[in-house]
């Protein structure tokens, strides 16, 4: 397939999205429901618009997006809460054979 | 007269130290007395991002600067990445791949259909164990010359020990080095 | 000493030891590192009689060291791309101005589309800036350079803002044996700046004053005659420090095996090393190919350029530049140095936007414009197949 060259360099909205970065990390965030107060500081601060603050059982929480959120820990290292805690992916703890 | 030049290329995700283990092992190799050179590939500094870095040594200064096609070594310092990327891409013949895996060379190989040499480590566990998180580039450099034997193991730890300020970090490093250093001349019969 | 660093530091260590009074940058990748290791410098106090500034952009930082190269301060900055040619309003001023300014350009594409990465386009941009403008293609060359940017941008004869360009990543991330001069050597080699007019708060003055048709010309006349000049301050240089730290880097250009070569390879900057190196494999099968490598680029080395070139039945250059609706700049200046001489030309854009430039590619270039198998003129590298489509 040859590359296509679109003229002006242009791309349309939301094309980035093709892009899963989910699996870049070797850890990933975990929110703890019960601390986050939803003071937005992740959503703000995420590199990657991936942590959002939604409406979850009547409560107002941080929730990360795992296809793309690549590990980053900003997240982690902002919340006031500490709410956050990063973890191991599980590929990262086989043991040898 | 024949000149040395041994060509090594590494794979990783940024944020594991990949460009570190090549720069660790360019200063160790200069204290053995070779010309040095290695360099990231450029891309998006994030961490995460599957990243490459290369190396090379040789008795001559070294003036090639293009990235490394056909290396002697290749170095995986993440389980990962094997796959997504062609980590074995253009790996001469006689050459061999050092890999942070966590099951056996012989799985490797056979999941992969690779016929060339394979050692596996698992650097991840290991780092775990030694530094309390998974960086796994001081383990692979440590496997890189157990397995290789192109550089001193003294040079290696000399490197070590002037690359961390901080003490402690220096001590646990050179623990994680050795050990990872032991296992692969282990697993390579030496 | 010899230590094994990256190409940012032997940069940053080189300027610290020139001295400096006033450094001003922005941060630019991947130039940051540079001034980000002058900054710490700085911070720890050893930068001695010197004021580091973070400017608000690379506009607002060459507008200070306009105002402090005025003032009779040495000043130094770092930048590149979009950061060099937003300084390009100022340089150029400064270059009308006469004041010394050292900057290295660690060369990276231009925009659009946004590219962070590695090839010529920024520095040819500012070609005709007034700038003084060399290649280097190691980083030892690179950390050698700086004292002499600054010795004869200070010259009274010349009093030009000095532009050393370094490859962006190739160099500047690349991590290897230097060996990092001493104070002692620099301050033999480089007297402190001595301007021959500068202002005080007492003794105000206006640089580069208004100048209507009856003046500008002369104006302009005295600014080429300052290039003119700088030409045998430049080689001067380049000779003063040969004898000094015992690095001979060349004059102007370096020609190796040209005068039998029935093909003239022509390269600048961190891709010269491996076009050397394939030139010389040629050399030991018996084809006669021979290597120009450029360090001058303004003032123009005409003279040595045609010198070089006057045997060759065949020119190539690689290019990492394109004056779009015309060829790659190199090729021109190249041309025009050989006029009425008549070798066959071929130019090659390669590494634009930092495409990894394989010695693979190298070797077939050359191959084939040595065995006659590309048409004259200019052409691009590896592209790969491409449609145009509207989005
Ligand atoms: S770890 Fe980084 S990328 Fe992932 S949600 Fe947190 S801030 Fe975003
Ligand atoms: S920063 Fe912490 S407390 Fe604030 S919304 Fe995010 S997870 Fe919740």
């Amino acid at each position: 397939m040859v590359m296509k060259i679109t003229l002006g360099g242009v791309s349309k909205p939301h094309s980035s999205k093709n892009m899963k970065t989910g699996d870049w990390g070797t850890e990933y965030p975990v929110v703890d429901e019960e601390k986050c107060t939803a003071c937005k500081a992740c959503e703000y601060l995420c590199p990657d618009a991936c942590i959002v603050v939604v409406e979850k059982d009547d409560k107002k929480v941080a929730v990360p997006d795992y296809e793309y959120c690549k590990g980053c820990g900003v997240c982690f290292s902002v919340c006031p809460a500490d709410a956050i805690r990063m973890e191991l992916k599980e590929i990262y703890k086989l043991e040898v054979c | 007269m024949v000149s040395i030049l041994i060509e090594v290329r590494f794979h990783g995700r940024g944020g594991q130290g990949v460009v570190t283990a090549a720069d660790i092992l360019a200063v160790a190799g200069f204290k053995d007395g070779y010309y040095t050179l290695s360099f990231p590939t450029f891309g998006a500094e994030k961490r995460g991002t599957p990243v490459a870095s290369f190396l090379r040594l040789s008795d001559k200064p070294i003036v090639s600067r293009d990235e490394i096609y056909y290396p002697d070594y290749v170095v995986v310092m993440d389980p990962t990445v094997i796959g997504p990327v062609k980590v074995e891409a253009g790996l001469k013949a006689e050459g061999r791949l050092i890999a942070n895996y966590p099951k056996g060379s012989e799985d490797l190989k056979r999941e992969m259909g690779w016929d060339f040499e394979v050692y596996t480590i698992n650097a991840t566990k290991m780092a775990m164990e030694h530094l309390g998180r998974p960086i796994t580039n001081t383990a692979m450099v440590g496997a890189f010359v157990g397995a290789t034997n192109v550089i001193k193991l003294e040079s290696l730890l000399e490197t070590i020990e002037e690359w961390f300020t901080n003490k402690e970090l220096a001590e646990k490093n050179l623990k994680l080095v050795k050990e990872a250093y032991e296992y692969m001349r282990k697993v390579c019969g030496w | 000493m010899r230590k094994v660093v990256r190409g940012f530091y032997s940069i940053a260590y080189s300027v610290k030891l020139c001295r400096p009074n006033v450094i001003a940058a922005y941060p630019i990748t991947p130039q940051t590192e540079i001034v980000e290791n002058l900054a710490s410098m700085y911070a720890n106090g050893e930068l001695g009689e010197c004021e580091y500034v973070t400017a608000e952009s690379e506009f607002g930082a060459a507008s200070i060291l306009v105002g402090a190269s005025a003032a009779g301060a040495r000043t130094f900055t770092a930048t590149c791309s979009q950061g060099l040619i937003l300084m390009s309003e100022v340089l150029i001023n400064a270059a009308g101005m006469r004041l010394p300014i050292v900057l290295v350009n660690t060369n990276r594409a231009l925009s659009a589309p946004l590219s962070i990465w590695n090839d010529h386009q920024d520095s040819m941009i500012l070609r005709d800036a007034g700038l003084m403008q060399i290649h280097v293609e190691s980083n030892q060359e690179a950390h050698d350079m700086v004292p002499v940017a600054f010795k004869v941008a200070e010259n009274h004869k010349v009093m030009l803002p000095f532009m050393i360009n370094m490859d962006g990543y190739k160099l500047t991330h690349a991590y290897e044996p230097i060996d990092l001069l001493d104070q002692e050597t620099i301050d033999e080699f480089l007297p402190s700046y001595d301007p021959p007019v500068y202002m005080t708060t007492k003794n105000p003055l206006t640089f580069g004053s208004y100048a209507p048709p009856q003046y500008y010309a002369e104006f302009r006349v005295v600014m080429q005659n300052a290039m003119d000049r700088a030409r045998k301050e430049l080689e001067n240089a380049y000779k003063e420090w040969a004898e000094i730290t015992g690095r001979d880097w060349g004059g102007h250009v370096v020609a190796e095996n040209v005068e039998d070569a029935e093909l003239v390879a022509i390269a600048m900057g961190s891709l010269t090393g491996m076009v050397r190196d394939v030139v010389s494999e040629l050399r030991t099968q018996g084809k006669k190919v021979g290597l120009l490598k450029i360090r001058t680029l303004r003032p123009f080395p005409i003279e040595e350029v045609r010198k070089a070139l006057k045997n060759a039945e065949k020119i190539l250059v690689f290019e990492r530049a394109v004056s779009f609706g015309h060829e790659g700049p190199v090729g021109m200046e190249v041309k025009s140095a050989c006029f009425g001489l008549t070798p066959e030309f071929y130019s090659f854009a390669v590494g634009l936007g930092g495409r990894d430039i394989p010695r693979e590619e190298i070797v077939k270039i050359i191959g084939n414009v040595y065995e006659g198998k590309v048409e004259q003129g200019f052409h691009f590298g590896t592209v790969k197949p491409f449609e145009e489509v509207i989005v």
